[in-house]
Formats: C-alpha cells, sequence, structure tokens
C-alpha cells in the first residue's frame, strides 16, 4: 500500500532554512545541508524547499544548494521559488531535484504549467497554491514571500487547483494560510474540497502543531502526505516519534 | 566504467550522485563505442516515452541496447522502455520483454500519478534482492505501469499489482527510482554494481 507522505519543508532565505508565523517574522532555523541531511537520517519521506523571497524579488532560487543537496541525500526533493522560465526548472532538475513547484509565476502565466509538464513531464511539476479562508470562501493568494508585496489574486481555490490540474500539474501542494504557523492543525474541510476535485495527488500545507492532527488529517480525508515545518525544525514532532505514533493508528507510513 | 545512457531527459544527475555515493565512476553518454564497452549500463528515464524512444532513435541506440550482453538496468521510464509497447501515444518500446505497459485510471483513494513510497513484495529470489527485506519500501512516480510477468522479481500494489523490479537474462529494471529510495535503493543499486559484468 501507497504510505501517507510526510514532508519537511525548508523555507530558504539567503541560503539559511527559515520559518515565521502566518509568513511573517522569519527566523534562523540552520543551515540546509546539515538539516536536510537531519531528516533523511530521520526517515522523513521528502523535502520542499522553498525560496520564499525569490518570487516577490524576481530572482531565481541560488541553484549552488540544489546541486549539493542531490549529491548528498538519497530521498526526493521539491524546490519552489520564483521558477519562471523552462531553463529556469531545467537547470534545477538537472541539478537533481526531482521536482519544481511553480505557484505566483503560474499565476500570471498559467500555460507556463502546461509548457513544463510537455517539457519535463507532469511527475515533475507541482502546482503550489496559497490559499486564504475568507468568509464561506477560499480564495488563492499570490507573492505570500514578501507580505509587503502579497497580494489576492482573482482566482478561487477549487477551481484553480482543478485548472492547474488540467494544465499538467502532476501535484499540488495547499497551503492554508489562515492555519500556518499557528499550529491549531490542518483545515481539513479545504483540503478535502481540493482533493474532491481533482486526481492528482494533494498535500496538506498549513497549521500543524501536535501528533494528533496528523492522524486526523489522514483519518478524515483521501490526503496523500502532509508537510510541515517549524514543529519539525524546533524538534517538537520528531519525526521517527510521529511515524510510529500514526503507525500505531493504523495508518500506513515508511518507518 | 559504468555507462549511464543520456536519453535526454532531465534529471539524470541523481542516478550518476547516488553511484558516487557507492564508490563507482560513471559517465553520462549517447555515444554507441562507450556504452558497447561499459562493464554495466544504466538506462534512466523521466518524462515521456515517446520523446525517450524518439531521443533513442536519433542517437542510433536501439539496437545496441538490445544487443548489449553486459548487466543492464532500467529505472522508472527507462524500466518501461525494456517492455514491448506503452499506451502513451501507443508507442513501440525496445521489446526485451514481451509485455505492453498500461495506465493507472484514478480512483477514490488513488491518485494519479502514483508518487511516493510503496512496498516491494518479492516474487522470485534475484542477486539484486540481496539485503532487501520483504515489504521494503521504495520511491515510485510513474503514470504507467509494466503488469506482473514471468520476469517479475518484485511485485507492488497500487489498486493494480505490477512489476517493481524485473529481470530476465543481463537485463533488469526498476519502476521506483532506488537513488532516491534510502537505505534500501543503495542496497539494490550495490547489489547491480556487484554484480559479474
Amino acid at each position: 500500500m501507497l504510505t501517507k507522505r510526510i514532508i519537511a519543508c525548508l523555507d530558504v532565505k539567503d541560503g539559511r532554512v527559515v520559518k515565521g508565523v502566518q509568513f511573517r517574522n522569519h527566523v534562523d532555523m540552520g543551515g540546509i545541508l546539515e538539516l536536510s541531511q537531519r531528516y533523511a537520517d530521520e526517515s522523513v519521506d521528502e523535502l520542499v524547499f522553498y525560496d520564499i523571497t525569490a518570487s516577490s524579488d524576481g530572482r531565481v532560487v541560488d541553484k549552488s544548494w540544489v546541486n549539493q543537496i542531490a549529491r548528498r541525500i538519497n530521498i526526493p526533493f521539491c524546490v519552489a521559488g520564483g521558477i519562471r522560465t523552462i531553463a529556469d526548472a531545467k537547470a534545477i532538475l538537472n541539478d537533481g531535484a526531482d521536482k519544481i513547484s511553480v505557484n505566483s509565476p503560474a499565476l500570471e502565466r498559467p500555460d507556463f504549467i502546461s509548457e513544463l509538464a510537455a517539457t519535463f513531464g507532469t511527475q515533475c511539476v507541482v502546482a503550489g497554491i496559497d490559499s486564504r479562508r475568507e468568509g464561506d470562501k477560499l480564495q488563492v493568494y499570490q507573492y505570500t514571500g514578501d507580505e509587503t508585496k502579497t497580494i489576492k489574486s482573482k482566482r478561487d481555490t477549487v477551481s484553480w487547483a482543478r485548472e492547474v490540474t488540467r494544465l499538467g500539474a502532476g501535484e499540488i501542494v495547499l497551503n492554508c494560510m489562515n492555519n500556518d504557523g499557528v499550529r491549531q492543525g490542518y483545515d481539513i474541510d479545504q483540503l478535502a474540497a481540493v482533493r474532491a476535485a481533482v486526481t492528482v495527488p494533494v498535500i496538506a500545507s498549513g497549521g500543524a502543531g501536535d501528533y494528533v492532527h496528523f492522524a486526523d488529517l489522514f483519518r478524515q480525508s483521501d490526503i496523500d502526505g502532509a508537510l510541515a515545518a517549524s514543529v519539525f525544525h524546533s524538534g517538537k514532532i520528531p519525526i521517527p516519534k510521529l511515524k510510529a505514533y500514526l503507525k500505531s493508528e493504523s495508518i500506513e507510513v515508511r518507518v | 566504467m559504468i555507462a549511464i545512457i543520456d536519453s535526454g531527459g532531465a534529471n539524470i544527475a541523481s542516478v550518476q550522485f547516488a553511484l558516487e555515493r557507492l564508490g563507482a565512476e560513471s559517465i553520462l553518454t549517447k555515444d554507441v563505442k562507450i556504452i558497447q564497452s561499459a562493464d554495466k549500463v544504466l538506462l534512466p528515464g523521466v518524462g515521456a516515452a515517446p520523446i525517450a524512444m524518439q531521443n533513442l532513435a536519433e542517437y542510433g541506440l536501439i539496437d545496441c541496447i538490445r544487443d548489449l550482453t553486459q548487466p543492464v538496468m532500467g529505472i522508472c521510464l527507462g524500466m518501461q522502455l525494456l517492455f514491448a509497447a506503452s499506451p502513451e501515444g501507443n508507442t513501440p518500446l525496445l521489446g526485451i520483454f514481451d509485455a505492453d505497459c498500461k495506465t493507472f485510471s484514478p480512483a477514490q483513494g488513488r491518485s494519479v500519478p502514483h508518487m511516493g513510497w510503496n512496498r516491494l513484495s518479492k516474487q522470485q529470489d534475484h542477486p539484486l534482492l540481496a539485503g532487501v527485506g520483504e515489504g521494503a519500501h521504495v520511491y515510485f512516480v510513474h503514470s504507467y505501469f509494466a503488469p506482473i510477468t514471468a520476469q517479475t522479481i518484485a511485485a507492488t500494489n497500487y489498486g493494480d499489482d505490477f512489476t517493481a523490479i524485473v529481470a530476465g537474462n543481463n537485463f533488469m529494471g526498476c519502476q521506483f527510482h532506488p537513488e532516491k529510495s534510502g537505505l534500501v535503493g543503495a542496497q539494490i543499486l550495490r547489489n547491480f554494481l556487484e554484480m559479474p559484468s
């Protein structure tokens, strides 16, 4: 049986791993290679590296660390942040990343997703979606890496999720912004709504604060994986303990 | 020397890095002579079957690969290329293994692509599986699959049972990515490297 994936997200800023609360107040969490190696040794299933400054600064992620990570660790990883051209994506994939994730550039120009999928295959292309609950609506936000540049897009989350998969995204990472960094649990209703709308894997992001939040997510939805950052980086939830707990709750994981 | 066939897809570097971690030298190449004289040959592949076959044809590698006598291992799409045909663009493949690849159809609780860590179930003893425990997890990313055949040495289930590892004569293939499958993947690559050439 396919296991539920536990994914550590490393937000990268100026070559260091950082984490903020609701995308703000970034705190230094450590070096990229050291943290990546630690997670691989602890049997995390996958890593995601987001250069959170890239999209809003118009910069491309510094590629030297992509190559260093690919040389060192033996688990899959995805790179996100300001990937705007086929050449940007190609350089990162050729350096050893397994997937690239696009967010703001896809909102600017949706056809970019179909171009990426046609060039590299859908399995390489992840659509990152930053979604905020506003009353009874789910709203996609853009340029969330920098709060001074963050804007509300014209997109509704569920229809944007459908559109990115129609265009060729092979996976969706749904960041539920209201929940991000506040450690009160995942927004399971929102995640389930997106899960029901598409056939590709959907990864939950935003809200993990305790062991039970992961079990609730996997028991109450068909979500394929859970992504978290601060609870892993801080050591509050060690990955081996999380997996042992999930296994004891009869949730299929790789231990 | 290990030859890694450059079939034009991205992400071939990962395979080379995995061999480096195991202390093996490799060369990324599409040169027929280098491939023919290599001790072992790896055929990785990410992307679409029609494009990969078109590239192999353009580089004059189709007969070259079919005629190899040293150990050859396909990875992911590279494994599927060893089979007879793919539904992806109705593409004829190398035809070393006599079965056609199929497509996963999405269902409740089954997202497509099949992406993530799933279990190997041993079907036959084989040197490639030395030191690999029953039910070991490896990392998959694919939307097409090869069915179970007489040459299947390990199977995996994702709604359908499919070939996770195939082996016949000097040709082998892994549907998953051993280069990204942690210690289990490293063991399988080490087993391949230790085979007599």
